[in-house]
């Protein structure tokens, strides 16, 4: 047992990434009811808008002072695609049967993928992404990767951002109500667009966090890297109850976890020699989620009405 | 495969009114099939233009006289459904008399039937899947070739895990080996033959890992490596999840070389891995660049001023469209420097007589379609390059 506080590390750290995407993911369903597919796309512009930040930058230029301006660039082109989305592609079916807008965000998800790996300079294969360079930290006998550090300091600053919006803000009480009544928020003068249009640009930002988070970690960002990382989120913000902002992020940690414990350990259980490993860590997660849907339908968490945002 | 047969059919009435009209002005296509975008094009480039380099070198010098070739070439983005869709385009090409190509070996296994039944002159410059050629059972010893007009240049997973195995214990004293595979026909068939023998040297497979091609994340992974105590690890797959893996062994603090195949020898593992320094992997033939018969390829190829460069394959792709131009000669040379009408076939059988020396060495094939070439090289990240660390003929 001696790899499992590496282990558990390794797993939050991955599960953290994970909720941040799942964030988008949970926020737009909470306001609008809308899966919206395109948001691993979102995450992934966001990874090409900091990397061109990066490469704007003279040679040389610190990380210290890069990595913020990535992280703007990157929220920066995010947020932009997100809200034009947003505008462009689901309000105009707003009121349309369900199945529209999620093929529409499937749609959205293959048009964005192909812009960037047509007109995105050298895109075709993956692009080198800056890492934060230095020996890898030893904290309480787990090792850290120094690019990890990011990853470790933004998601609880971001999820404190959010906690703080959501309850003691105008706008995040507006989003509040437009989450549990539309048509009364509207009645009480809320301007429910205004707060749909935020929910989408919440989620992108905190999608283009990952994104940099992700690009320090692997150092590489392709145009593909949306697809699975977009899986995995939604099955995070399913886990911990869709809809509920706190149940996102919990749902990315016990999915990370979970990935790394059954990577670890399920073939050492007796008879279970075969399905352990790096090879069904995927199977396992989506057992847990099949287990935690039997049990508590509304995710661990559940729709807490009054969170919901 | 009814449709397959009436192309191949009309392929025979095409060349009767091409070979009618003038010996001279005879169009011949060369098919290529490689993963020209996605995360393995920087590979599918190199043997895209190092084909194109071979067939304007024929056309310079009337290689076949009356002949002239031509390139077609067509993206399977390194996944087995594109690549079979490709085969059939290609087979309906009435020009097409041979194919250089694929870049994966599960690609392969989806094309090589469409080849085949239309009697189409298939070599691959770098599939390593031994079952492409000796059929399934040929772990058990019975080698049975499944397709007649299906060659290659590069050699197999069961030349090249081993000699890995051989140079990782007897060269480098490592032991200690994990292995870790993506489960593709190619990485999983090179982790099984360096397996066998490196356990039958003497060194112990202190752990077993798969990983999904697409992983860019391997810390759980990374962890076990670590508390196995491996001295050593080898991968078998390619660069695009290779080299996030070398580079989050040695964040982990695990100063262990990562050794791997061919499909790993890339300047873009390099790229992806700002710590690959040390790390490992085996390419078939001897070294192009210090091959005196790869100096004119080397240099044609500069000359010729393509974006990317050749990559691990740009010479075996070369030697494959060669061996396609050797064959379409001698068919040409049998028949009163006209092609006959049933070209293709003939092609398929004068191409498994072929042999000449190209730009990796002498090139023929054995009764599977194998290479008769051997050789094979240990590269070594040496300063941001792959550098040659040994090399040798391997022998059973």
């Amino acid at each position: 047992m001696h790899e499992l506080p590496q282990q558990l590390a390794n797993g939050l750290i991955l599960g953290a990434l994970y909720g941040l995407v799942a964030i988008g993911y949970t926020m737009v369903y909470g306001i609008v009811q809308l899966i919206n597919f395109a948001h691993g796309e979102i995450f992934m512009v966001g990874g090409f808008g900091a990397l061109t930040a990066y490469l704007a930058l003279p040679g040389g230029t610190t990380l210290w002072l890069a990595i913020p301006l990535m992280l703007l660039a990157g929220i920066l082109v995010s947020t932009l695609v997100a809200v034009a989305a947003e505008r462009f592609a689901y309000r105009p079916l707003r009121g349309a049967p369900r199945l529209a807008p999620l093929i529409t965000a499937i749609g959205l998800s293959i048009v964005l993928q192909q812009l960037v790996f047509s007109f995105y300079p050298n895109a075709k294969k993956a692009r080198v992404f800056p890492r934060i360079p230095g020996d890898p930290l030893q904290i309480l006998g787990t090792t850290i990767q120094r690019s990890d550090l990011f990853l470790i300091a933004a998601a609880p600053i971001c999820m404190l951002i959010l906690g703080w919006f959501v309850t003691r803000t105008r706008s995040g009480r507006a989003m509040q109500a437009t989450s549990q009544d539309p048509d009364t928020a509207k009645l009480m003068g809320i301007d429910t667009d205004r707060i749909i249009v935020m929910a989408f640009a919440i989620g992108a930002a905190f999608a283009a966090v990952a994104a940099v988070a992700y690009g320090l970690r692997t150092g590489q960002v392709d145009f593909r890297m949306g697809f699975i990382l977009g899986l995995k989120a939604f099955t995070a913000a399913v886990l911990g109850g869709i809809g509920n902002i706190y149940g996102a992020m919990v749902g990315g940690i016990v999915l990370g976890l979970a990935e790394g414990l059954a990577t670890a350990y399920i073939q050492h259980l007796p008879g279970m020699h075969l399905f352990g490993g790096g090879a069904w860590k995927d199977v396992w997660a989506f057992v847990l989620l099949i287990v935690v849907l039997l049990v508590r339908p509304q995710g661990l968490l559940g729709e807490r009405v009054a969170d919901r945002a | 495969m009814g449709a397959l047969t009436v192309t191949a059919c009309g392929s025979r009435n095409h060349d009767k009114g091409g070979s009618g009209s003038a010996a001279s002005g005879t169009t011949v296509v060369i098919g290529v099939d490689a993963p020209l975008t996605g995360d393995l094009s920087a590979l599918g480039l190199g043997i895209k233009n190092s084909v194109d380099l071979a067939i304007k070198t024929a056309n310079s010098t009337n290689e076949v006289p009356g002949v002239k070739f031509e390139i077609e070439a067509l993206d399977d983005t390194g996944k087995p459904a594109p690549g079979q869709q490709n085969a059939t385009q290609l087979v309906a090409d009435k020009k097409v008399l041979g194919i250089v190509g694929p870049l994966n070996s599960s690609v392969a296994q989806s094309m090589q039937q469409i080849f085949n039944d239309a009697n189409l002159a298939e070599i691959s410059p770098a599939n390593t899947g031994v079952a492409l050629t000796q059929g399934e059972k040929w772990a058990s010893g019975t080698k049975v070739r499944p397709f007649k007009s299906y060659f290659r240049t590069a050699t197999t997973d069961a030349v090249q895990g081993p000699f890995a195995a051989r140079y990782l214990y007897n060269d480098a004293k490592k032991s200690k080996v994990f292995l870790i595979d993506d489960q593709k026909t190619y990485g999983a068939g090179l982790a099984a033959t360096f397996k066998g023998e490196f356990t039958k040297l003497g060194g112990t497979i202190v752990g077993e890992e798969h990983v999904n091609p697409d992983d860019r994340d391997f810390s759980a992974i990374v962890t076990k490596v670590k508390s196995s105590g491996a001295d050593a690890v080898y991968y078998g797959g390619e660069y695009p999840a290779a080299g996030p893996l070398s580079l989050q062994l040695k964040n982990a603090g695990i100063a262990v070389p990562l050794m791997g195949g061919d499909g790993m020898q890339s300047a873009e593992y390099i790229k992806l891995n700002p710590k690959s320094q040390g790390d490992l992997a085996t390419a078939v033939g001897l070294s192009v660049g210090k091959l005196p018969s790869a100096a004119k390829f080397v240099a044609g190829y500069a000359a010729a001023g393509y974006k990317d460069p050749y990559e691990t394959y740009g010479g075996y792709s070369y030697d494959s469209a060669w061996a396609i131009i050797q064959g379409v000669k001698a068919v040409a040379a049998a028949n009163n420097g006209k092609l006959p009408d049933d070209a293709r076939a003939k092609v398929v059988d004068a191409v498994q007589k072929v042999s000449f020396n190209g730009v990796t060495g002498k090139v023929s094939f054995d009764e599977y379609g194998d290479t008769t070439n051997k050789q094979l090289t240990v590269y070594k990240v040496d300063g941001g390059k792959w550098a040659v660390e040994t090399s040798g003929t391997f022998t059973d």
